[in-house]
């Protein structure tokens, strides 16, 4: 029942944003869900792929979807992503980290202006 | 051009979600925006066809490590079907100026989230 409950809010979190909604999924797995954080995230990835696929069909059956910059963009991204994690435990410093939540926040104001 | 810069961008935007332990569509999203000037329905619903191989090559190798639990995934994926439908009626319903706001604010939480967690850690 609260799996049921956390695939609603993450569902509904993922489409409206347009994004996996991991950040949604994993604390409602550990704190809601009782899982470890390991299971948690690894058990999240899996959902976001159910849930990225729904929302890609229901957007798509409304014509939203620019499948050729879906491509060009996802495709390199899962090699990146690749490199992206192998690198962490090198350089995933504090620095770096405060840096991106930066650029993040700097695309944040960015959008909201 | 655009396409040698979809690609690097896709690289780029890959690379930090890797390292930072964040989903590509945070970054896929303003990406579409503000470099491909698509509308932000459509840039979100975009990024969610890309976000696909990425969560697909990760859902695989959790998944050979044996930390998947998939009848817990797989009854989150099947419930998220009505809370999709309600988002996508939600985003399309909202005018783009707000959803692209809500969505800076998203950005901006998770940025918080991030710095939050390098204080806990040190």
């Amino acid at each position: 029942m609260r799996l049921v409950v956390i695939g609603l809010v993450a569902g509904f979190f993922s489409a409206l944003f347009g994004v996996g909604g991991g950040i949604v999924v994993v604390p409602l797995l550990i704190l809601a869900a009782d899982f470890r954080e390991r299971a948690a995230m690894a058990t999240s990835l899996a959902s976001i792929g159910l849930i990225a696929v729904a929302g890609s069909i229901s957007y798509a059956l409304r014509g939203d979807v620019h499948l050729g910059y879906a491509m060009l963009i996802g495709l390199p991204a899962a090699l990146g992503a690749v490199a992206g994690t192998t690198l962490q435990q090198r350089l995933a410093t504090r620095a770096l980290t405060l840096s991106f939540a930066g650029l993040l926040t700097a695309i944040g104001i960015w959008m909201l202006l | 051009m655009t396409v040698a810069i979809a690609i690097a961008l896709g690289l780029l935007a890959g690379v930090l979600a890797g390292l930072y332990g964040v989903g590509g569509g945070i970054l896929f999203v303003p990406t579409l925006v503000l470099a491909f000037g698509l509308g932000q329905v459509e840039a979100e619903a975009t990024s969610l066809v890309a976000i696909l191989p990425t969560v697909a090559a990760g859902a695989w190798r959790q998944h050979r490590y044996g930390n998947v639990r998939w009848r817990a995934a797989v009854v989150i994926g099947l419930a998220a079907i009505g809370g999709v439908e309600l988002g996508v009626l939600a985003a399309k319903s909202l005018p783009e100026q707000t959803l692209q706001r809500l969505f800076g604010l998203f950005v901006i939480g998770v940025a918080a989230q991030l710095a939050w967690r390098t204080r806990r850690v040190s």
